[in-house]
């Protein structure tokens, strides 16, 4: 995995609550055996009018939105399928972080396994960024993973939380699997008092 | 000793490796996997030249993606083909046991899991897909994964897991005549709606619980994740045990009474403490169909789709007109008023043979509504040989549906099942999410009973009623 760097990026904003991995990559998409350029399928069927043409409507096909990096949407976010598809899809396209007040657990997970990051703010932050998107032609904020800190241009911050240890790999960019293959030893340990009680073999 | 939840001790017994402010380090003692979640964690072991560390933990099926018409004929799809294939390579590469395409033991994951004594109390299990919570009714802790993740089992058979709160739901009193389990999985949605179990492990407690019969508490515990939660589960019981007797990877004989016994301590200790509780009446829930685009969005048969103008909060007025939009339903219409074009039974929700028998007996000497197209898709070859056994699969051919080879198949649509733009579908699957059954399609979640009745009748129909017709 990549180590995060602190960024500053343009905010794109979703005003939708429970969005679903189905609209962030509908399943077309997963008959891919390869993590790369899903971007394509990112919101696939929003971003397109029933004939096939551009929605120009919608958020991320508008001129003002190309180059986000930061998703801005209501609660619930990333909930349904547990395709890890929805992220790559969304790092494929630019993004780096979503912000929300509240995300779904696998989603989550699967944020944090790819250094993408998912903040959660307070409904009331989450609701200001909002505004902030209709205010500004550019409304960007600056992402510090050290400090913890959603910042904008205006003095504007915000304050997220993240488990130490989440936050360690993803500022070192830790191998997961070699981490966890550090504890062989209790792992063989654990498998040689926990042997299967049937068959399976 | 301290009381302890189900969740607790499965949890305490399975930590490698713990540490103060950090996430647990888990044993993972089953892993599942299928064709479409896994190519890339494959192609990441072979990338580092890593192994499967327990491939006797390890099987495999393809079903997301298989066709369940003609099983002779090669796939049309090349992408479905080629992931099918990818599967095949790598199971025979990492010494994975795989249930493939064609074979008698093929079926969605977690029917397939179950049915072959696989599932068993007091286990961790994972699988690259959320509705691994199905395997929670056997008193087992099993979620869902992404892919990253199914590479870290197959290296490790460990995961990072931040230990989740607990959650029990319980159900007093009876379920009423001719309520389903679906039905009380929906009616819990309802009420504590799509994140209601974010960051929870649900334990569903309660004697409308203990009454159900193990198909049924996997209907129930399947669809935990559609509330958010990270699993559901089942106490272990005299059901559990008997479900799983004789069953293929359980053992016979004395060893059999010896793990039944270890089985049945798979319960939470009497008093034991829940971070939160709710408690709802088993008669309180009638059949249930949803109306909009997640789960949560549901009703009694008897009531009426929502007006979104007495709805007091902005947000949630949007949400629900824009549900409304693209079901293209009015406010205040009778769920009974509404008209299908489409009936799919199947799915890992409700597929096994309870739920194609509780159709059968609904559609038996009557016939598919002439504007309906409907299918029968077991959860596997096992439960479609059990069906034809039984003759059900004449019965359903008679009235007018198609009976079809096992899969996924409409739940998701990524094979040729698929709803066209527009179409209205009485589905008993588990996600009416936008487009999930095809780009346009219209998805109302309901029973295999409910789901049957409607296809008789064109329309939603209070199934109660309208057996006795």
């Amino acid at each position: 995995m990549q180590a995060f760097k602190n960024f500053t990026g343009t905010v794109a904003p979703l005003d939708r609550a429970n969005v679903d991995t189905d609209q962030i990559i509908p399943k077309q998409f997963l008959k891919a055996v390869v993590r790369t350029g899903l971007g394509k399928g990112l919101f696939f069927d929003w971003r397109r009018n029933p004939d096939g043409s551009d929605n120009k409507d919608f958020v991320i096909n508008k001129p003002r939105y190309q180059g986000a990096s930061i998703l801005v949407a209501r609660t619930n976010f990333g909930c349904g399928s547990s395709r890890e598809h929805a992220v790559w899809a969304l790092e494929d396209h630019g993004f780096r972080a979503v912000i929300a007040p509240q995300f779904a657990d696998i989603f989550h997970n699967n944020s944090l396994k790819n250094g993408f990051l998912p903040i959660t703010l307070k409904p009331d932050e989450v609701e200001h960024i909002f505004r902030a998107t209709g205010d500004y032609e550019s409304y960007r904020l600056t992402i510090d993973l050290e400090e913890q800190t959603v910042s904008d241009d205006f003095g504007w911050t915000a304050h997220f939380e993240i488990e130490p240890f989440q936050k360690k790999c993803l500022l070192e960019g830790l191998d997961d699997i070699a981490l966890t293959l550090a504890h062989d030893e209790k792992i063989v340990a654990y498998e040689k008092a926990h042997p299967l009680p049937h068959r399976f073999e | 000793m301290a009381p302890k939840t189900l969740f607790e001790k499965i949890w305490e017994t399975h930590i490698v490796h713990e540490k103060r402010h950090e996430p647990s380090l888990l044993y993972i003692d089953l892993h599942l996997v299928h064709e479409v979640t896994s190519p890339q964690a494959f192609e990441g072991l072979r990338h580092s030249g890593r192994k499967v560390r327990a491939p006797h933990r390890t099987f495999a099926t393809q079903d997301h993606n298989v066709p369940t018409t003609d099983r002779s004929k090669p796939i049309t799809d090349p992408d479905s083909k080629l992931q099918v294939e990818t599967l095949r390579r790598n199971c025979a590469e990492f010494n994975v046991k795989l249930y493939d395409l064609g074979s008698r033991d093929q079926g969605i994951i977690h029917v397939i899991g179950p049915q072959l004594g696989l599932t068993q109390p007091g286990m961790t299990i994972v699988c690259g897909d959320s509705h691994t919570a199905t395997h929670g009714a056997f008193a087992a802790l099993a979620f869902g994964i992404g892919t990253s993740e199914v590479e870290h089992v197959l290296a490790t058979q460990c995961l990072w897991e931040e230990r989740p709160q607990t959650f029990e739901i319980r159900i007093d009193g009876k379920l009423g005549a001719g309520i389903s389990a679906k039905d009380l999985i929906l009616g819990i949605i309802g009420r504590i709606k799509t994140d209601g179990a974010t960051g929870h492990v649900i334990e569903y407690r309660g004697s409308a619980i203990e009454a159900l019969s193990m198909e049924e508490r996997m209907t129930v515990c399947n669809m935990s994740i559609e509330a958010g939660a990270r699993a559901g589960m089942v106490a272990a019981d005299k059901t559990t045990v008997d479900y799983l007797r004789g069953r293929r990877y359980v053992p016979t004989g004395k060893d059999f009474d010896q793990l039944a016994e270890r089985w049945l301590q798979c319960r939470s200790d009497e008093g034991a403490k829940f971070d939160r509780s709710v408690v709802y009446d088993g008669p309180s829930f009638a059949p249930q169909v949803t109306w909009g685009t997640n789960p949560a969005m549901v009703t009694d048969v008897g009531g009426r789709v929502p007006n979104p103008a007495e709805i007091g909060d902005n947000q949630q007025r949007d949400t629900v007109e824009r549900a409304l939009a693209y079901m293209a339903l009015r406010p205040g219409t009778k769920i009974e008023d509404i008209k299908i074009d489409r009936v799919f039974i199947g799915s890992c929700t409700n597929s096994r043979i309870s739920d194609l028998k509780a159709a059968a007996e609904v559609v038996k000497g009557r016939h598919v509504a002439g504007t309906v197209h409907a299918m029968v898709v077991p959860g596997s070859q096992e439960v479609k040989l059990e069906a034809e056994t039984l003759g059900l699969d004449k019965i359903f051919l008679e009235a007018g549906f198609e009976w079809r080879e096992s899969g996924c198949s409409m739940c998701l649509a990524m094979n040729p099942d698929v709803l066209l733009p527009g179409e209205r579908c009485a589905s008993t699957s588990n996600r009416n999410f936008e487009g999930r059954q095809g780009k346009g399609g219209r998805t109302h979640l309901v029973s295999p009973a409910m789901a049957a009745a409607a296809a008789i009748a064109g329309h939603f129909v209070d199934v109660r009623e309208f057996a006795t017709r």
